[in-house]
């Protein structure tokens, strides 16, 4: 999976430069966030800009990262979702246990 | 109401690799559907997802018995009627025991068949000769 990873205001922002994640990739988007997680990187957000399609396995990724920084005292939030794969996290009721933020500054805003 | 008839047929190796190829025909042909009066880009979105989900089941059920297995997939249209089967030779599970995903306490898991029963119509699946089938059907009207 091709994944960048930069520091930027003091947050460890995980961009995914993938348009699809599914069961096919998100076995390694979950042990690259779990990687942070373990190298001390506990609050973690990841920009979701290119992707246009989620799938279940994709949406467990996730939730694997955010419970992993969660029990190191961190967060793991979500920025720049596209429509339709927001509407994933609205089915699931996933929407309610991210924060989710429509873009990196306003993500910045609100974790610092 | 859309009265061409399109069939496709695919079979697959079992891996995941080859998801987006399945992914990706289903959100094609909602984009043909040209009588479809719904929102075509959801329709695009949850036939990917649906047979991205389907597959991926199809997949980790025949890989269990057999890694060289393969997986088929059929597409069919017509009228009003989307009809999508999926065929594994694996052991096969119990679809109605497959419980609705706990929203309060999330898991990282069993959201797949959730996501097919919640976006299309009908739902069920058969064991026919050696295979099982997952059976899929959205009504487009």
């Amino acid at each position: 999976m091709n994944l960048n990873l930069e520091k930027i205001n003091g947050c460890t922002v995980l961009f995914i430069k993938e348009e699809r994640i599914d069961a096919h990739n998100s076995g390694e988007l979950k042990e690259a966030v779990l990687h942070l997680i373990e190298q001390g990187e506990v609050n973690i957000i990841v920009q979701l800009e290119r992707v246009r399609f989620i799938d279940s396995s994709g949406l467990g990724a996730l939730l694997s990262g955010y419970k992993n920084a969660a029990a190191k005292s961190g967060k793991l939030a979500l920025a720049n979702m596209q429509q339709q794969v927001l509407s994933m996290f609205e089915l699931t009721r996933l929407n309610r246990v991210f924060d989710i933020y429509a873009d990196l500054n306003e993500a910045f805003d609100s974790e610092t | 109401m859309c009265n061409s008839i399109i069939q496709v047929e695919v079979i697959i190796p079992t891996q995941t690799k080859y998801l987006d190829l399945i992914g990706s025909i289903g959100e094609h042909i909602a984009k043909e559907l040209d009588e479809f009066s719904g929102d075509r880009e959801a329709l695009a979105y949850h036939l990917n997802l649906v047979l991205t989900e389907a597959t991926v089941n199809a997949i980790k059920h025949g890989i269990l018995t057999n890694p060289e297995d393969t997986v088929r997939i059929t597409i069919h249209i017509q009228e009003n009627e989307l009809n999508i089967k999926v065929y594994d030779h694996g052991q096969g599970f119990d679809l109605e025991s497959v419980p609705i995903p706990d929203f309060e306490h999330p898991k990282e898991g069993g959201m797949g068949i959730f996501f097919i029963r919640t976006l299309m119509d009908s739902v069920t699946y058969t064991r026919q000769g050696d295979c099982n089938v997952l059976e899929i059907i959205k009504y487009l009207s």
